[in-house]
């Protein structure tokens, strides 16, 4: 075909522009032509302008005045102008431009024309750039084309009705009979198309999928075919006849044979068969093995089947290809959980490929190693992933790490190798962790008391080595605090001791507290450990004392603080120092995630006991939640409590110092809702609303309104407004429900938290909207004094 | 008495039905080594900016790989294949249910039909043919599916629909372009 004269030297003068800028002023003039030519209307060289136009378009350049030439042409006789034009509306025209309506109409005139190659046009762009309106349109069209007995069109219409399908899901139904004779086609084009159609229509509708499941034998012998056939020249790649419509058809298997077990039956042979006949020496063998591996692993396949399965994946793993070993290892990630001893076998040359030059293959053995880990391999993985951490890409460094810590804290096998596993991944990986790192790292020191000294002395070396990970120098900081007199002690069971006077402490912390790669928070926790060192130490307190004043006049605000806070207790409170700072209680680990470490540390510094047992007596009103940390932490390590809302059950404590006030929390349960007052408010029309209060606390209340309907229709999009004075506060909670009934079938409550700190008069107003019997209804009612107040 | 309003919100549990498996291809990107595009086909509707956007991340992120590693990403939800032809980079970006090492072969099936066209085809014929590029395409390709599996069929198909276009344009005695 002899090539566009035009369109080439206009490529050619592109591309011989030297800068970006002569490259934009020759792009200008074209463009400038070609406009003045489309408003021409010039009959010769329509379609070559376009042509050039889709090129600059290529390029980046905008070439939105093209859209209406493309409608324009689309509708001309002529098959070059038709061809260009189509092109054109692919590139130019989606579903969002307006133009792309005006050609629904040309594409329907070609969908008949007499010439195969229009209609193939047409069907082209429809399936490429359709809108939902014009698939709407065309469907029935595409219909009679996949009955007709030309196959070029055929297929072609096969991979339309998909991409309508896509669109408008409703109009599967259309296709599903004209889909189910295709099946029987020998044309290979129109059988891949009549595949792709059937999975489509399948997949999005579980009754068409009963219905094709009758099919399965037919496919499975479409597929002994292609298997078992000699050497076709037309669809032979390497050796493997027709990989693309074996692929199709066993993924086509895969969505009829899932969750059913007879359908899986019929196809166990045929899947064992190119489980075994593949070639998988070249890349389209192992495309088709690997689709056959997923069929089996997602159906219901007998289990020789689907160790064999597994065992090909095995293969794959030790694959000299890495795209191989890439895919095996994506897809033992889908298994890991189901067949996890099958992926244990092959534990060692996942672990082996963490090792492999390629990112993805990385990633991805990562991923794997990760969910492979169990307690009985744990010592091992855990070295060979600690070895991974210390080499891997910067992307991976802290998937690895918060991977590893979830494993430790599964698996541990001893406390003292948890926290050598924790150290190793701060030393090593420190910045990288995640936040919760240091909270959770000092919560698991804390709670194994024997370690205690030898977690002291390990985090001292690191941290007189290191000080650059903020992670590590945190942890190392509370721990020296905390436990500094056993630092200084100088014997531990566990590791060799090491003698450290107090001014080595105190240096090292000072360094971290001076040093510029310390972060504010690190400062913060240094300084407070130094603080707490007053205590534990017997001759340098003076020392300290010089560094507290020193960073009074911090220009940091919260240093500044801490600072001035210390250096009070140090003067005014210094009878107090000693209970301040010393040893923290257990912390326990809180299920709502509130930083229990932190409330800890104010709560013994701020609250008075007396003022605590006023709080709860308020407190106990309230769902027990805050009430039930609050207690855990005055009673030292105890068991959290697990208080019920029923009245019925007492609360079981332990006989422990905070044991009377837990009794007088027992006396004092909530009063269970259905005792509130309630007074009637509204009725009319068969609505009924009823409101009930309870006094909360000295200025909460809790309101709830109850909403029935005894009228004979069905009420709908019921809805309540409240509006109360301006200095009371009002929070509507979500209703139960948004209709009502007829005949009082069911109720509707909605609860209303208000707060009246001020103490005025409460009123409240209520707006009801609803919908009945078709007609919307709104009402208003003013209720002046709230009952049980 | 001042009133204060206040509105309350209704939440409406929204049931949505997700339809599951939909493997299909996205787009197929052509581009050189210098990161100039030579070739797009979208299969799905998307906005000028956010094509825009993905052709610039697809060039940075494949032309970054280095020489002998796997053939495949992960960008989002979507897996990527690409290969190398030459001075061609060809990106297909693909949903996360596809067979990769298919998606490789349709690349390959690709490339040979623009080989068989052009006879040994180079970047430079795709540059001054690009339109032909795409009609070829789009007879091996259809809304992200293939559409033919045989080779000899394609080829077929678009020798005759140019001899259409040459046989036309002689009838109506005009040059074709």
């Amino acid at each position: 075909m002899s090539p566009s004269v035009p369109l080439q030297e206009m490529i050619r003068a592109i591309r011989s522009a030297r800068t970006q800028c002569e490259e934009r002023g020759v792009i200008q003039r074209e463009c400038a032509a070609i406009r003045a030519q489309f408003r021409q209307n010039d009959n010769g060289s329509r379609s070559h302008n376009l042509a050039k136009l889709l090129y600059v378009h290529m390029l980046g350049y905008p070439a939105h005045f093209g859209q209406m030439e493309c409608v324009r042409m689309i509708a001309s006789p002529r098959y070059s102008e038709k061809r260009v034009g189509y092109l054109g509306a692919m590139m130019l025209l989606d579903e969002k431009q307006d133009a792309s309506l005006l050609i629904t109409n040309s594409i329907k005139n070609d969908l008949s024309h007499s010439n195969q190659y229009i209609q193939s046009l047409a069907l082209c762009t429809l399936a490429c750039m359709g809108s939902a309106e014009m698939c709407r349109d065309l469907a029935p069209e595409i219909d009679r084309l996949l009955r007709s007995a030309n196959s070029y069109i055929k297929k072609k219409a096969a991979l339309c009705a998909v991409h309508i399908v896509r669109k408008v899901q409703d109009l599967g139904e259309l296709f599903v009979s004209a889909a189910r004779s295709l099946l029987s086609e020998k044309n290979h084009g129109v059988l891949h198309g009549a595949v792709v159609l059937i999975t489509e229509l399948c997949e999005r509708n579980p009754e068409t999928l009963e219905r094709f499941r009758k099919t399965v034998p037919d496919l499975v012998q479409i597929m002994k075919g292609l298997v078992i056939s000699g050497y076709s020249p037309d669809h032979d790649v390497a050796g493997v006849s027709d990989p693309f419509l074996q692929v199709r058809i066993l993924r086509l298997l895969r969505v009829l044979g899932r969750n059913n077990e007879t359908a899986s039956d019929a196809m166990n042979d045929l899947l064992a068969q190119v489980a075994t006949n593949t070639d998988s020496t070249k890349t389209v063998g192992n495309a088709v093995l690997y689709e056959t591996v997923l069929t089996v692993l997602d159906i219901k396949s007998e289990s020789g089947l689907r160790v064999l399965a597994v065992n090909i994946l095995g293969r794959f793993l030790l694959n000299n290809d890495r795209n191989i070993r890439y895919i095996a290892m994506t897809s033992l990630q889908k298994i890991v959980v189901t067949d996890h001893n099958a992926v244990q076998r092959h534990r060692g040359t996942i672990v082996d490929c963490l090792k492999d030059q390629d990112a993805s293959v990385k990633r991805r053995a990562l991923e794997l190693s990760l969910a492979l880990v169990s307690a009985s391999n744990i010592r091992s993985m855990m070295k060979e992933l600690l070895v991974f951490l210390s080499s891997c890409p910067l992307e991976l460094k802290a998937q690895a790490a918060s991977g590893i810590f979830i494993a430790a804290e599964r698996y541990a096998p001893s406390q003292r190798w948890h926290i050598d596993t924790i150290l190793h991944v701060l030393t090593t990986a420190g910045g990288d962790v995640r936040d919760e790192t240091v909270p959770n790292l000092i919560q698991l020191i804390t709670n194994t008391s024997e370690l205690h000294c030898y977690t002291v002395h390990k985090l001292y070396r690191a941290l007189l080595e290191d000080i650059s990970q903020q992670s590590l120098v945190q942890v190392a900081c509370w721990c020296i605090g905390e436990y500094g007199d056993l630092l200084l002690r100088g014997e531990c069971q566990e590791t060799e001791p090491v003698q450290v006077t107090e001014d080595d402490v105190l240096d090292a912390l000072e360094t971290v507290l001076q040093s510029h790669m310390s972060s504010p928070a690190t400062r913060g926790f240094a300084l407070t450990a130094t603080m707490k060192l007053s205590t534990r130490i017997s001759d340098n307190v003076d020392r300290i004392r010089s560094i507290v004043s020193i960073y009074g006049s911090c220009i940091d605000l919260e240093l500044q603080q801490r600072a001035v806070e210390y250096n009070a207790l140090f003067k005014k409170y210094d009878h107090m120092r000693a209970a301040v700072l010393e040893r923290m209680p257990v912390i326990q680990r809180n299920s709502s995630g509130q930083n229990s470490e932190d409330a800890s540390e104010e709560t013994i510094k701020e609250i008075q006991v007396t003022k605590v047992k006023q709080e709860e007596l308020v407190l106990a009103q309230q769902p027990a939640g805050p009430v039930c940390d609050l207690l855990d932490l005055l009673s030292g390590p105890q068991e959290p409590l697990q208080p019920s809302l029923a009245p019925a059950q007492p609360i079981s404590t332990t006989t422990a110092a905070g044991g009377d006030l837990l009794d007088l929390l027992g006396g004092l349960e909530l009063t269970p809702p259905s005792s509130a007052p309630t007074v009637t408010i509204y009725e009319k029309h068969g609505v009924t609303l009823t409101l009930g209060c309870e006094q909360e606390s000295d200025s909460g209340l809790l309101a709830t309104l109850t909403a029935s309907n005894s009228s004979d229709s069905d009420i709908s999009s019921f809805t309540l407004q409240a509006a109360v004075p301006k200095s009371v506060q009002l929070h509507m909670k979500a209703p139960s429900r948004d209709s009502l009934p007829a005949r009082g079938a069911a109720e509707l409550t909605q609860t209303v938290v208000l707060s009246n700190p001020n103490k005025v008069n409460l009123k409240m107003r209520i707006r009801i909207s609803y919908t009945s019997q078709g007609s919307a209804v709104q009402d208003t009612v003013q209720v002046d004094s709230l009952p049980g107040l | 008495m001042r009133v204060r309003v206040c509105v309350c919100v209704c939440v409406r549990a929204c049931v949505c039905v997700c339809v599951c498996v939909c493997c299909q291809m996205r787009f197929l990107l052509l581009f050189s080594r210098q990161g100039k595009l030579r070739l797009q086909k979208w299969f799905t509707a998307m906005s000028d900016r956010e094509r825009k956007k993905i052709i610039r991340e697809m060039t940075t992120m494949v032309l970054a790989r280095q020489p002998r590693s796997s053939n495949f990403l992960q960008w989002k939800d979507l897996k990527i294949i690409y290969k190398r032809y030459a001075s061609l980079y060809f990106c297909l970006g693909v949903e996360a249910q596809e067979n990769e090492l298919l998606a490789l072969e349709i690349i390959h099936r690709y490339v040979e039909l623009l080989d068989k066209y052009f006879g040994n085809v180079c970047e430079l014929d795709i540059i001054f043919n690009f339109e032909k590029a795409y009609f070829i395409l789009d007879e091996f390709l259809m809304g992200g599916e293939i559409q033919e599996t045989s080779k000899q069929t394609v080829n077929r198909c678009i020798e005759a629909s140019d001899m259409l276009q040459e046989t036309m344009e002689e009838y109506m005695s005009k040059p074709a372009f």
